[in-house]
């Protein structure tokens, strides 16, 4: 196997890996518009998406690494920066679904956030009550 | 062969931005359309990375890194909106006075 042969496979797998990444891209937005709820729609659209940006953002590094010489700090920097954000923006996004009352799908069974939310709350409003006694 | 593939998924990524743009103009809530946003700003920020391979170039590696803050940015502060009501979130002293 000679050296050109070796370099077209791996332009090949990179490549696959690309097309990998945008395959998962489009998985992700068939769940969002399949889904029936928020919170199943963000379970969709926060895994799969960023798993997806990862693999075309590596295939990319890898790209450049390789084939172009360029080994770019910018684009691992890219890489830690969505694989950290992506999984908590899609928490926040949730949280604040469930605390601003968006309602679940009917069919789901259970829901172990809303005793504990209502037990919050109430201490909440006891512990305002003892600070401002004349406002509540 | 490494062009034409890339070029699939250039075509299979702005469909999946289709997608996501029915969710964000329909979407039942409007934490719908923030996720769909999200969803928008992520698969934009590969876009442009499999640009950079189609092109050989490596000038919009900047444009990645902005594209991923701003995405960022902009959904914390969509979402604490819809949850509190404001963006910044005040002390008990501060809004004593």
């Amino acid at each position: 196997m000679n050296a050109q042969t070796m370099s077209q496979i791996g332009e090949f797998l990179i490549a696959l890996m690309v097309l990998l990444g945008a395959l998962l891209g489009a998985l992700s937005a068939f769940g969002l518009i399949r889904l029936p709820d928020v919170y199943m729609r963000s379970h969709a659209a926060t895994k799969s998406a960023t798993l997806g940006v990862l693999l075309i953002l590596a295939g990319a590094f890898l790209y450049f690494t390789f084939y172009l010489e360029h080994v770019s700090a910018k684009l691992l920097l890219g890489i830690i920066f969505v694989f950290i954000t992506g999984p908590v923006a899609g928490h926040l996004n949730g949280r604040a679904a469930y605390r601003s009352g968006v309602s679940m799908w009917e069919k789901s069974v259970h829901d172990d956030l809303k005793p504990a939310l209502k037990r919050e709350r109430e201490r909440m409003r006891e512990s305002s009550n003892a600070d401002h006694p004349g406002k509540g | 062969m490494i062009q034409s593939m890339l070029i699939a998924s250039l075509v299979i990524l702005s469909l999946a931005i289709l997608g996501c743009l029915y969710r964000l103009i329909k979407g039942p809530s409007m934490n719908d359309r923030i996720m769909s946003l999200d969803t928008i700003g992520i698969i934009l920020l590969s876009m442009i990375a499999v640009l950079c391979m189609l092109f050989r170039t490596t000038v919009y590696f900047d444009i990645i890194l902005l594209i991923g803050i701003l995405t960022f940015i902009g959904t914390t502060a969509l979402a604490r909106y819809i949850e509190r009501g404001d963006v910044i979130e005040r002390t008990d002293d501060e809004s004593d006075r």
